[in-house]
């Protein structure tokens, strides 16, 4: 597992409380990010959503999008279209609440644990994947903007 | 006319669960993979059993004993006479492995909700966050009876030897081998990649349809019988990586074909595909 100092530091605390919770508290505070969830405003994207911000293998529909601004900062969206998405939802609350506006540098040193810190050993393979798959697209796509 | 089902008593409709939430004598139980789901709403009235940490023994790799079952039909309130009413996420995977747990006690009213989570979902049917308590029953169970649905290595190694039917129920890029574990979850995985020697590849997908309710049985019949040479009086094993998508189509068999011999390999790839000086094939 990475450590979490190669985190960014926006994300350390988030992670600091998920290492210490019981098994239902994280499921509440996930719930709560999940409740918490806005999904892409209308300038920056529209229903049908293109096919190149959808995130592959995710069962939960998600896409991704990614703004740069004029001071090289990055502002990132989802959009989650499976109503079970409750996982999906959590996860793009969390980065979004804790990195959108940050510099491409900070997001692109997501490490892949972060799937299993906030969703826990028990996660499934194919779950995980598609959660990974979400942060997968995001580094990609800041990635491409930075270039 | 499409027929019935065989044991067309082991699933009913959302439209008929919808009609049934305050019968008496009827718990419905929501079983998913994803252990948010549950509480972000479920069916009125629906309790949540979990495969982990309710289904699984916490130290062998095993099911729950007799005093266990007991405890937790008795803390939802169920007693030898209610009818038991599984749906999940997933197509039903996690409701119909909980359904398979059940029927290791031999639990006699049972039924999977066609179409399960998404289907309710999908008809705008309520959700609640709104956790139920039902008195505490007196229960008893049978002593979990695993020989006849539950298959075990030795067992299944003696079915291959034998050149029995077997049907891995994975993805066909896990079962030529191509995928052991997603990325950076090695733990996930297995030393191997593969499928054990003979079986057929049917993911367990094929036997549902888009909205997520099992296939007619013409269909069905289709499926297993004329494209896979498979028949009612055989002796067959089903698998995937963990038992759950496993017991899918061992309720697909069993319930709406009316096949009698079919066992879960509960063990499945995470087992065979890291065990010593067995066979497999790619």
């Amino acid at each position: 597992m990475a450590d979490l100092s190669d985190y960014p530091e926006a994300l350390r605390d988030i992670l600091e409380t998920f290492a210490e919770v019981e098994e239902y508290e994280r499921h509440e505070i996930l719930l709560d990010y999940s409740d918490r969830f806005q999904e892409v405003p209308p300038p920056i994207a529209e229903r049908p959503f293109p096919e190149i911000n959808r995130v592959q293998r995710c069962e939960s529909e998600a896409y991704v999008f990614v703004e740069k601004t004029e001071d090289n900062r990055i502002n990132f969206y989802f959009a989650v279209e499976n109503p079970q998405g409750v996982s999906a939802r959590a996860l793009g609350a969390i980065l979004q609440e804790s990195l959108s506006g940050s510099t491409a540098e900070q997001i692109e040193r997501i490490p892949n644990d972060i799937v299993i810190r906030l969703f826990g050993p028990r996660i499934s393979m194919g779950k995980g994947e598609g959660l990974l798959g979400m942060v997968s697209l995001l580094k990609y796509f800041v990635k491409q903007s930075a270039s | 006319m499409s027929q019935q089902y065989v044991h067309s008593e082991a699933l009913v409709s959302t439209e008929w669960l919808a009609k049934n939430l305050e019968t008496p004598n009827i718990r419905i139980i929501e079983s998913n993979e994803d252990p948010l789901l549950y509480s972000a709403g479920h069916v009125p009235g629906a309790v949540h059993i979990d495969w982990v940490t309710d289904l699984n023994d916490q130290v062998r790799r095993d099911y729950l004993d007799k005093e266990a079952f007991e405890q937790l039909m008795s803390k939802h309130g169920i007693t030898n006479e209610t009818l038991v009413v599984f749906y999940g996420d997933k197509g039903n995977w996690w409701a119909c492995y909980a359904f398979w747990v059940f029927q290791l006690f031999g639990h006699p009213h049972a039924a999977i909700v066609d179409g399960g989570r998404k289907k309710w979902e999908a008809e705008k049917r309520p959700l609640t966050r709104e956790v139920p308590s039902y008195p505490p029953t007196t229960y008893k169970a049978k002593e979990r009876m695993d020989y006849r649905i539950r298959a075990f290595r030795d067992q299944v190694l003696q079915h291959v030897e034998l050149q029995g039917r077997l049907i891995d129920v994975r993805s066909v890029g896990e079962y030529k081998g191509e995928l052991l574990h997603m990325p950076d979850y090695p733990q996930e995985g297995s030393l191997r990649g593969g499928h054990i020697p003979g079986a057929n590849n049917i993911p367990w997908s094929k036997a549902t349809n888009d909205d997520g309710t099992f296939k007619s049985i013409d269909e069905l019949r289709h499926l297993y019988e004329t494209e896979n040479g498979f028949n009612p009086n055989q002796n067959i094993i089903t698998y995937c990586r963990i038992g759950e998508r496993s017991s899918h189509t061992w309720f697909v068999l069993s319930y709406l074909l009316g096949y009698d011999n079919v066992r879960n390999y509960d063990g499945s790839w995470t087992e065979w595909g890291n065990l010593v000086r067995v066979p497999i094939e790619k």
